[in-house]
């Protein structure tokens, strides 16, 4: 796949490298049939390249083959646009959504012949920082960055990129960090040094100078910004290779599993008209024959409905497909994919997430069985012939029995699909392995072991066979590689680091990752990997993420975390307010974005 | 656009379209396609000065305005050297209608002995290839093969002709191939498509 590497797509921007103030080279540590269908990406594209005195050209890493010849030939890694090496860069803007990226982030800053640690760097290298959903524990990759932007890029870049207008030439690398760290919601490593307690948990982090904030506080936009309206369109077959759309932000469910639906909160929704009019340019300026229209949970866009209809009605026979994403398990959700798809109907998702009502108050998605056999009927009797349902096991206090539902509950909704449309009717059932996750009300939970796992998926591919059934699981050692990273603290960084020098990358490929590498490398570094994973967190423990503030309250997350205990569910937050924290952490930007657009109470002063 | 796929061109083009808002007319069925013909699809790393393709509007529109529209609307790497109204089909659909390639290919160094290798594979009665671990005989295919020289210092270029039968189509870098140069040595430009029916001079 060569087209991979050669640029000059339509929309690409290309500025004189020349006539530039600040250039910035946004990397996406995977290939690039992956990385460009990613919104944040596409999104500091745009609003970087708005701008006349920067511009931001992209990269990402090779796959194997022409890693191969970029080392043998010994061509440091470049941008697409201008085929700059990202040494020559001021600043390298790595994009973070999930951990697995980490050993590719460190490949790509071998291959661009930048040092991975961030002490190895000289006042020359371009500043390395990250940014993105794993950033939220920026601890496991401290030492290889500069600076990490928490939270949303949209509202920061352009005072990171001022702040570096304003450098003098030749100043070093401590100086510009030292300016900013004035940043709002940006965590420079350096300043801050991790100690630990004598049973090598977490203490807390010491400031090296008194200036540096106590607490890096997420930065957010108040209202969502126009949407980039002339994203590139690759030549080549990309990954959902369509237009996307964010709709909406933030989600109000409190699923609590969920990492996004903590660090993405508040929820903002964009108007309908905004969305309209978007589609109305961004289709004739990529010829895109499809637009996803993004969010964490589409039913929950409060004009869903209204949207759809009109869309359908302004783009009626130009063949326009509309994608939404994350449907709730209710009969809306068909009319809409109804309204949506044309003639043709693949597979429905349903995301009931554990399959008995008690877990599912556990984990706070409160559906009933009768809910979901309900909506599969509906779904089979509009013309889907599969519907696909995604669980998770290892969710806490799950039992096998909870599993063998899993099996049930299957078979169930594969039952009423007979009952409504014969032996078309399929059913392939998804299982994820719970991993918690930091900033959640389950950060204190310890991952199953992996003899659990196994025995749990050992019963469901005995239960889950036969006509009609198929089932989808993940390697119980994929889960454990990402339940250290989410929840690691900085000594994790050197276990990373060995795993790379032992040759670790694309660790989200099945074909490439490898477990007995990365167990070496805890073990070279002399570190238990249970410590990370398997261990349950006492609840006075303090987190190495907790100088990360995403202004969800650690009181309100221990609560949930104590109801679910109790099996007490909580509902969704944009009936009533729970007081997560979001509104005092946000008071002066919602005052000044009244109205609907939020979702959190209005705030009201005299 | 010489790393897009044949595929991915007919994606390329239907994007354009749409761009242009130029309506294109879409097959029937379960997962409507734009209907576009690309005469012959060309394989991944060649370029081409000489592609044809046939593209059904379900409106009836001034070709020189389509041009224009299409003109505004192309990625880069897409040129369109003529565009005009198709009356009515003759013989069936474009792809069945090529009867032979032409291709100019640059190299990069000097081969000394390539006039002997053109000549002995020119005069050879067969020449068998494997090509994805079938044997196949590429000389039927060879229509003709002739040296170009270019400017003093430059390696003279190559003139392939390829014909396309029924059983099977040239392909170029086979030629290359069956002449001992290493692919990386040379860029294979299409030039020209021949349609049957069409009068050669």
């Amino acid at each position: 796949m060569p087209g991979r590497y050669t640029g000059g797509e339509f929309n690409q921007i290309v500025k004189n490298w020349e006539d530039i103030g600040v250039r910035v080279a946004l990397l996406f540590p995977e290939i690039y049939d992956l990385g460009m269908s990613n919104l944040g990406l596409t999104i500091l594209y745009d609003i970087i390249n708005k701008e006349l005195n920067y511009l931001a050209e992209r990269s990402f890493v090779p796959w194997v083959d022409m890693e191969k010849a970029l080392r043998e030939e010994n061509v440091p890694l470049y941008s697409l646009e201008s085929k700059h090496p990202l040494l020559d860069f001021d600043i390298l803007a790595v994009s973070l959504p999930y951990e697995s990226l980490y050993t590719n982030f460190l490949n790509a800053l071998d291959l661009a012949q930048i040092p991975i640690h961030t002490n190895d760097r000289t006042d020359d290298h371009p500043l390395v920082i990250v940014g993105g959903h794993s950033t939220f524990n920026p601890e496991p990759i401290a030492p290889f960055i500069d600076a990490a932007v928490i939270g949303e890029g949209e509202e920061i870049i352009l005072d990171i990129l001022e702040t570096y207008a304003g450098f003098q030439s030749g100043m070093s690398k401590k100086d510009k960090l030292n300016r900013l760290k004035k940043i709002e919601g940006l965590y420079i490593p350096i300043f801050y040094e991790p100690l630990y307690n004598e049973d090598g948990t977490f203490s807390n982090l010491k400031k090296m100078v008194p200036e540096a904030p106590n607490q890096i506080i997420k930065r957010i936009v108040g209202k969502l910004p126009p949407p980039p309206n002339k994203p590139i369109v690759p030549y080549i077959d990309t990954v959902h290779n369509r237009a996307p759309l964010e709709i909406m932000r933030g989600c109000t469910r409190g699923c609590r599993f969920c990492h996004a639906g903590i660090v993405t909160r508040p929820v903002r929704e964009r108007p309908v008209d905004e969305i309209l009019e978007t589609m109305e340019t961004l289709i004739p300026n990529t010829g895109y024959s499809e637009i996803g229209l993004l969010s964490l949970s589409s039913s929950d866009y409060t004009q869903i409905v209204p949207l759809v209809e009109a869309i359908n009605e302004r783009f009626e026979g130009q063949n326009i497909a509309i994608s939404l994403p994350s449907l709730r398990i209710e009969s809306v959700s068909v009319s809409l994919m109804d309204a949506l798809s044309g003639k043709r109907r693949s597979g429905f998702t349903l995301a009931p997430e554990a399959a008995t009502e008690r877990l599912r108050n556990i984990i706070n998605k409160p559906i009933s069985d009768q809910q979901l056999l309900d909506t599969a009927k509906e779904i089979y009797q509009h013309g889907w012939h599969t519907i696909k349902l995604y669980f998770m096991i290892g969710h806490p206090t799950e039992t096998l029995d909870d599993v063998q539902a899993i099996a049930d509950l299957s078979k169930r909704v594969l039952q009423v699909g007979i009952q409504t449309i014969g032996n078309r009717a399929k059913v392939n059932t998804s299982v994820g392995t719970f991993v918690p996750k930091p900033h959640t009300p389950f950060q204190w939970v310890g991952v199953s072991p992996q003899e659990d796992i196994a025995e749990k998926l050992d019963l469901l591919q005995k239960e889950l066979r036969g006509r009609g059934l198929k089932l989808n699981w993940n390697d119980p050692r994929e889960t454990h590689f990402e339940s250290w990273l989410s929840r690691g603290d900085r000594r994790l960084s050197e276990v990373i680091f060995k795993a790379w020098e032992k040759g670790a990358k694309f660790d989200a490929w099945r074909e490439h990752f490898d477990f007995s590498r990365w167990i070496e490398a805890f073990s070279d570094s002399e570190i238990d990997p249970e410590f990370y994973s398997t261990r349950t967190r006492s609840i006075n423990e303090a987190f190495p993420w907790d100088h990360i503030n995403t202004g969800v309250k650690k009181s309100f997350l221990l609560e949930d975390y104590q109801w679910s205990q109790e099996g007490k569910p909580r509902a969704d937050c944009r009936g009533d307010c729970f007081a997560c924290g979001i509104l005092p952490a946000y008071n002066d930007l919602r005052h000044e974005n009244p109205g609907t657009l939020w979702l959190c109470p209005e705030v009201i002063r005299n | 656009m010489r790393f897009t796929g044949h595929l991915d061109l007919i994606l390329t083009w239907e994007r354009t379209f749409r761009r242009a808002n130029l309506p294109l007319s879409y097959s029937e069925g379960f997962n409507p396609r734009p209907i576009i013909n690309l005469a012959a699809p060309l394989p991944l790393g060649f370029i081409s000065t000489a592609e044809i393709g046939d593209f059904w509007l379900s409106e009836h529109l001034i070709p020189d305005e389509v041009l224009e529209s299409l003109n505004r609307s192309l990625p880069p790497g897409l040129i369109i050297h003529d565009l005009y109204e198709i009356a009515q089909l003759h013989g069936g659909k474009l792809p069945s209608l090529v009867k032979r390639s032409e291709y100019s290919i640059t190299l990069f160094e000097e081969f000394p002995r390539l006039q002997k290798e053109i000549d002995a594979l020119l005069q050879s009665s067969q020449c068998i290839r494997t090509r994805k671990k079938k044997e196949y005989d590429l000389r039927p295919l060879i229509h003709d093969i002739a040296l170009e020289s270019n400017d003093e210092g430059s390696p003279p270029s190559l003139f392939v002709s390829l014909l396309t039968l029924p059983s099977a189509t040239g392909r170029p870098d086979e030629v290359l191939s069956a002449l001992d140069i290493p692919s990386y040595e040379a860029i294979i430009r299409r030039s020209a498509l021949i349609l049957k029916g069409i009068e050669e001079n």
